[in-house]
């Protein structure tokens, strides 16, 4: 605000030389994002108004993509399906994380420690949902081994039936996360000025009370940021699914999500058009969700400043 | 707002002058040498001077001297574009990969141009690759193809018709076992028979010894719907709690059995219960559909849904078969070989797995036989050719020899599967002979008269797998009665055919 009264700069000259650097720094990005992201989502926006099958000559087809998302039972089983998913993986996986980075932040600044909390985000996909597959098994699983030892066969948990292996995958996924969110957590807590803690500190105040009217507050633009990119990510779990299920979307229909639905209507259905528009309605859920996210916790601003 | 969108356009040229720039022509252009000689020859003529003539030769000489260089340059590069020619061929069995592996270096000797790249995945996966190969552009040139898949890909005009090349180089297609005509359509064909396959028992030599039970009693076994006949006692005998009592015994705890007699799962939807219970629905005189492009699925028929029901109950009244939860992350031959269950019905094309590499003796056996008889599927493979190959001559060549009684033959010696093809099912029969395997059950189903039927094979095939596979869950889960729900599935799977 200081400088309204400068001259304002000149602003047809935008080819300066700092500018032309900027340039140089931008354009491979933009390249890319034009090319891998840009382009294909325009194409995507156009294909859900075709029948496209990718193979053969495709024609216009209007709406009618989007009159039959809303008639298909299987794209709102979907939904619910992933909504499921992401009710259990983002509330579990958001609390744990900021309960590990503050622990982390007032208990230990181990390195160790913390290398320990990010591993199993090391570890590929596949190796995860085997090794938590084989644990997890009904007949030959140490976990129901345990309990069937304690309270005899009845006493086993399903977790790969048709009714637990949405929450199970959604555990699974929030083990191995959870380590990643909490370091983005501890980032956010390494910006909060230490004079805050130490006057509150002056005053008295208990561990929980700091916690709720400094850390939660300052810690909000963080906060956003991995709830934002959590959900959206929690709304597009596929990987996870293909690997833990055979066929793919089982036991029966209960882990089509949907992207699971996109991905079978486009390349095993050969329906490009139909999973384009799946898509765009993926893409507009994941859109309201963001806004609601910004708009909500005043993410523009920091209480800092 | 102006600035922004001419800073933007300014980045978007930069850009393009760059990809042109990568994309620019590196070899000599010709024609522009040609065009300088042309001006230059013209000048000669012209010409009246010595001198002037002199250095316009030695000129046209240069750039003629440069001209021969860059046609030897294009003669060179040539030879290595159009003279070798690799084929992508893809296949799912992992066990069959040796035998192709040897078809495919014999052709090479014949076909020193061309060599084959096999790439083989599981199952599911194979077809999910496969299908997005097509869309992107990337599958293979030849590929094992399924009765079941076919007609999807032949609606979406995927496969390349072979039969001008079969009457080109006159195809003798009477030497194959299989059917060669269901590889056709409206004149046009799309593979030429591979192999065949028929559905038996495999069991558990030490359990049945264990248990007392004679292996030949197996084969004379009954089946019904009702009460599953002396198959179900014969699972029920072979099932133990961890008392040790079987599934005949008054004292049977069924909440603790630790060996079941049977074990399965609930269908493959996409091959209508393949190797699972089409071959019991089929021995109460039940269809699917009928036959070979049928546009009418019979699920609604009560024989299906008494047969289902059966199947589910198997496991969730008597538990004489491991559920869902058991099979979860494996499959019916890996319980089998965990050697938690003592008998299960399998496709011909497991014999050298499950009885090479189980830890335990294992048997093979007749199916049962229902109301109205034995009865086995006999499904047939084909390679097909992808449209969209850019070496269709190539690719003809190798699946020509792929369904030659040659490459029959070796694959026959490996005893894997039985070739379209007698010569060579003899030599896979001795080749099991010489394993001391007895595999005749195979065999004798398959030569027994109105002892076979054929899988559905129909368009909207993805689209009724995607149907029926819930459905066939929830039945074996035991959370729906089979008459209950598949008159409904079934009006779902023909409302797609109008």
């Amino acid at each position: 605000m200081q400088n309204i009264s400068q001259p304002a700069p000149n602003r047809t000259r935008w080819l300066t030389q700092e500018t032309l650097v900027a340039w140089l720094f931008i354009i491979p990005s933009l390249l890319g994002v034009t090319v891998f992201v840009l382009v294909p989502t325009l194409r995507g926006f156009y294909l859900s108004f075709t029948d496209s099958d990718l193979i053969n000559q495709a024609s216009f087809i209007g709406l009618a993509n989007y009159q039959r998302l809303i008639d298909d039972p299987q794209f709102w089983k979907s939904l619910a399906i992933t909504s499921t998913y992401v009710l259990v993986n983002i509330p579990f996986q958001t609390v744990l994380a900021l309960t590990l980075a503050m622990a982390m932040w007032r208990l230990t600044r181990s390195i160790v420690v913390r290398a320990i909390i990010f591993m199993p985000y090391l570890i590929p996909m596949l190796m995860v949902m085997l090794i938590w597959m084989t644990i997890l098994h009904y007949d030959f699983g140490p976990v129901n081994g345990l309990l069937k030892l304690i309270g005899g066969p009845n006493a086993r948990i399903s977790f790969m039936g048709q009714e637990l292996i949405i929450p199970t995958i959604a555990m699974i996924n929030t083990w191995r996360y959870v380590g990643y969110t909490a370091l983005l957590f501890f980032a956010g807590l390494q910006t909060i000025p230490l004079e805050l803690y130490e006057a509150a500190e002056i005053d008295g105040a208990s561990e929980w009370r700091i916690f709720r009217t400094i850390t939660l507050p300052l810690l909000r633009p963080v906060t956003v940021f991995v709830l934002i990119t959590s959900l959206v990510g929690s709304f597009q779990v596929y990987d996870s699914v293909a690997v833990a299920t055979v066929p793919s979307g089982g036991p029966g229909d209960a882990t089509r999500v949907i992207f699971w639905y996109i991905v079978n209507q486009a390349f095993v259905r050969f329906n490009m058009g139909y999973a384009a528009a799946l898509a765009v309605a993926l893409f507009i859920i994941s859109m309201a969700i963001a806004w609601i996210n910004m708009s909500y916790f005043r993410a523009g601003s920091s209480d800092l400043g | 707002m102006k600035h922004q969108i001419f800073r933007f356009l300014t980045v978007l040229v930069v850009a393009s002058l760059v990809l042109a720039a990568c994309a620019a022509p590196a070899a000599v252009d010709t024609s522009e040498i040609e065009a300088q000689v042309a001006e230059l020859q013209s000048q000669l003529e012209a010409a009246s001077d010595n001198e002037a003539m002199a250095e316009l030769e030695a000129q046209i000489a240069d750039l003629q001297a440069q001209l021969d260089a860059a046609g030897e340059e294009a003669a060179e590069e040539e030879p290595a574009a159009e003279g070798q020619v690799e084929l992508q061929y893809w296949l799912w069995d992992n066990l069959q990969v040796p035998a192709y592996q040897a078809c495919a270096d014999a052709f090479t000797e014949q076909n020193p141009n061309i060599t084959i790249t096999i790439t083989q995945q599981g199952w599911s996966a194979y077809w999910d690759a496969l299908t997005t190969g097509f869309v992107a552009g990337t599958a293979p040139d030849v590929f094992t193809d399924h009765l079941a898949k076919y007609p999807e890909f032949l609606d979406k005009g995927l496969l390349l018709d072979i039969e001008p090349y079969v009457v080109a180089d006159s195809v003798d297609t009477s030497i194959y076992l299989v059917d060669p005509e269901l590889w056709v359509k409206d004149g046009s064909r799309y593979g030429l028979p591979k192999d065949w396959d028929t559905i038996a028992i495999f069991y558990n030599m030490d359990m049945l010894e264990a248990a007392g039970v004679d292996p030949a009693e197996l084969n004379d076994l009954t089946w019904n719907p009702q009460d599953g006949g002396t198959f179900q006692e014969m699972v029920a005998r072979l099932t133990l709690d961890a008392n040790g009592n079987n599934g005949l015994s008054p004292d049977f705890d069924k909440n603790n059995v630790v060996q079941w007699g049977f074990v399965s799962g609930p269908g493959d939807a996409g091959s209508g219960g393949q190797q699972q219970w089409s071959s019991f629905a089929a021995s109460t005189g039940f269809t699917l559909t009928d036959g070979p492009w049928s546009t009418q699925y019979h699920y609604d028929d009560p024989r299906i849904a008494e047969t289902l029901q059966w199947w589910a109950d198997l496991h969730n009244v008597y538990n004489f078969a491991p559920g869902s939860d058991t099979l979860a992350g494996t499959d019916n031959v890996g319980i089998f070989q965990a050697g938690a269950a003592a008998m299960t019905t399998e496709g011909s094309w497991q014999i050298t797995n499950l009885m090479g590499n189980s830890t335990f003796p294992v048997g093979v056996a007749l199916l049962p036989t229902g109301p109205e008889g034995r009865k086995s599927s006999i499904n047939g493979l084909s390679d097909g050719i992808w449209v969209g190959t850019e070496h269709p001559d190539e690719a003809w060549e190798w699946v020509k020899y792929l369904a030659s009684p040659e490459c029959a033959n070796t694959v026959g010696e490996f005893g894997v599967v039985f070739p379209a093809q007698q010569p060579a099912v003899d030599k896979a029969l001795a080749a099991h002979q010489a394993a001391g395997r007895d595999i005749s059950a195979f065999t004798i189903e398959a030569a027994a008269a109105g002892g076979t039927y054929l899988l559905p094979m129909t368009e909207h095939g993805s689209d009724i797998a995607a149907l029926v596979q819930p459905v066939l869950q929830d039945i074996y889960d035991g959370k729906v009665q089979a008459a209950d729900v598949l008159p409904d599935l079934n009006e779902q799977i023909n409302a797609l055919f109008e």
